[in-house]
């Protein structure tokens, strides 16, 4: 019994769920208890196989999109940031989507066709590779996602100039918006975790849901595709050029909480920003409530909040 | 709905007196982050703390009930809260945050729940947001051109500002008592208030403010699922005085008077705004 709860544990990792169906296998499978070493473990496998069969048929997939995660030059951090999910991945990977590529977590070595391609890192152009991989993804991709600040704002690499071991030719970083069309950008470094998780989910609604979920995931996902159409270029210098210089900043605070690097402090109620810190990853402006704020979306906070809460069940947490 | 949605309004005030000594009316938000942290709801709360120059705010998160007292009465000026909003839950590590806002920083709550772009950790974490009416707001400098030229009184002698009745009247430590027409303060308001379409923070848990109930006592919102568990639970523990909101005057049709005059008149400032140049215009943010 010990072995069996133990291996449950490590396949479903979580101790409450184990409890709540232990009674109705072990029925079965301890009536020979005590068992000798070579007998248990055959029947323990076989547990485990009846747990897949039954999780399978309590929530039918209907059909799961397919997802890809593209890695230019990047540290990872994005991908780090959608793992970072935790059993939500899982869950996200359980019920709405095959991770199809993945060059850190999938063994597939050549871009696949794919409905959503999560791009990480700028695109270095002495590398060969890199340059057709970005142009082979948006002709492979439905939606390209510029995942992450180095995708969508070339981030650090816009300080790149060259000379660094061991690809010192390696000089050249452009955001991929500056090579393919982007559908959506998701700037920050990394962005959140949780935001993450919202693209794939309202992904999954724009591709599968009914027609109500798919003007919920469009409404949701415009002002992510506006800021596409946006530019390919952040600094901290958006909050002032395109918020305080329109007269739009209220000195929320916002910008401040959401820089990675700590390079905004709030001053007589309006954002500082110190140039020489920022690292161009378009988290402030992005985040800011009066870059892009639908009434229509956000209004609907505690709905979409309880929607996110119900798909991810335990994941969510 | 320029009220927002609700489930209950409610004209309430705190039933400490320690509270109310120094609160700016019912000190609704005081009593109930008082509430909400001796019992486990929230582990701390953004609040608008003391600053180093009378009446500037500096956000805090505070954890004890002094600190909440500390931070009581309004100050009519820029407290920016939301910069404290992920710190709270990576620095400080709590897991149940209170913040109090105006509307905008409510939006921005909201906003950063449901996009958490640069806020990892954060939208799970917000167990209590309490949000207070607003007209509009006043850049630190502008509010002590109006304390100190217009009301001429000095900063560090004031106890007490307060806006209502069409006045702008602030209270000081000897008794005396200075007031000055709204009206001559407008010039000081932040611009980006303008362009504010919500007056009653629609998109807080639960909003409260002074106008729509007798002086001493606030209207109370009570709006989110989040916000009815607590509001309810702190009522039934005595820590509120409440009426019902129809017995009071001037009641809810002053509150959605002024609701309906800021919208309107936002919506406007929008719209010109979209055609201030010559074909051109400025950027509208809600589209």
């Amino acid at each position: 019994m010990g072995l069996l709860s133990r291996l449950k544990e490590i396949f479903t990792g979580n101790q409450e769920a184990e409890t709540n169906t232990a009674p109705a296998k072990t029925g079965e499978t301890t009536a020979k208890p005590a068992a000798a070493k070579p007998d248990s473990k055959p029947e323990d496998v076989k547990v485990n196989r009846i747990h897949d069969a039954k999780i399978k048929e309590d929530k039918p997939v209907v059909e799961k999109i397919t997802v890809g995660h593209v890695h230019m030059s990047g540290c990872t951090g994005c991908l780090v940031s959608l793992a970072d999910n935790y059993e939500g991945l899982f869950k996200i990977l359980d019920d709405y989507a095959d991770l199809v590529y993945c060059l850190t977590l999938a063994d597939v070595r050549h871009i696949p066709e794919m409905d959503v391609a999560l791009v990480e890192g700028s695109v270095c152009l002495q590398d060969e590779c890199s340059v057709r991989e970005i142009k082979e993804t948006r002709e492979k991709s439905k939606v390209v996602v510029a995942l992450g600040g180095c995708a969508a704002y070339g981030n650090i690499t816009r300080f790149s100039r060259g000379g660094q071991w061991n690809q010192p030719q390696h000089e050249s970083f452009v955001p991929i918006g500056d090579l393919i069309d982007v559908d959506l950008y998701l700037p920050s470094c990394p962005p959140g975790a949780e935001a993450i998780r919202n693209i794939c989910l309202m992904a999954y609604l724009l591709l599968r849901g009914n027609d109500d979920q798919k003007k919920l995931a469009t409404a949701y996902l415009k002002p992510l595709m506006d800021l596409a159409k946006r530019g390919t270029e952040a600094c901290g210098c958006d909050l002032m050029v395109d918020v305080i210089n329109q007269g739009l900043c209220m000195g929320c605070g916002t910008c401040a909480a959401s820089c990675p690097v700590r390079a905004i402090s709030m001053q007589a109620g309006k954002p500082n920003i110190d140039r020489e810190m920022c690292i161009k990853c378009g988290a402030c402006y992005a985040q800011c409530p009066r870059s892009f704020f639908s009434f229509d979306v956000v209004g609907q906070f505690e709905s979409i909040g309880e929607l996110i809460a119900t798909v991810m069940g335990k994941g969510g947490q | 709905m320029v009220l927002g949605n609700y489930k209950t309004a409610v004209c309430a005030r705190a039933s400490d007196a320690d509270i109310l000594k120094c609160s700016q009316d019912g000190g609704v938000v005081t009593e109930l982050f008082t509430y909400a942290l001796e019992n486990g709801i929230i582990d701390g709360a953004i609040v608008a703390g003391p600053g180093d120059e009378p009446f500037k705010p500096e956000p805090i998160v505070a954890t004890t009930k002094a600190e909440l007292l500390a931070a009581r009465g309004t100050k009519y000026t820029i407290s920016p809260n939301m910069s404290l909003i992920k710190e709270a839950t990576r620095s400080y590590g709590l897991d149940k945050v209170g913040i109090v806002g105006t509307p905008c920083q409510m939006q921005a709550l909201r906003k950063a729940q449901l996009y958490p772009i640069g806020m990892r950790k954060v939208p799970d974490k917000i167990a209590l947001a309490i949000g207070i009416f607003c007209m509009e707001n006043f850049p630190y400098q502008g509010l002590e051109a109006i304390v100190e030229d217009h009301c001429n009184t000095k900063m560090e002698n004031a106890i007490k500002m307060d806006i209502g009745k069409g006045k702008f009247t602030v209270y000081t430590e000897r008794g005396a008592v200075s007031q000055i027409p709204l009206g001559a303060t407008h010039k000081y308001e932040q611009p980006a208030c303008h362009v504010c379409l919500d007056y009653v923070a629609n998109m807080a848990d639960v909003s409260t403010g002074s106008v729509g109930t007798p002086d001493g006592w606030s209207t109370v919102f009570v709006r989110t699922k989040k916000g009815e568990d607590v509001w309810t639970k702190a009522v039934e523990a005595g820590y509120f005085e409440t009426k019902d909101i129809a017995s009071v005057k001037p009641g809810l049709d002053l509150v959605t008077k002024l609701a309906t005059g800021k919208i309107d008149r936002n919506k406007k400032t929008l719209e010109a705004r979209a055609t201030m140049g010559v074909g051109k215009g400025l950027r509208n943010p809600y589209i």
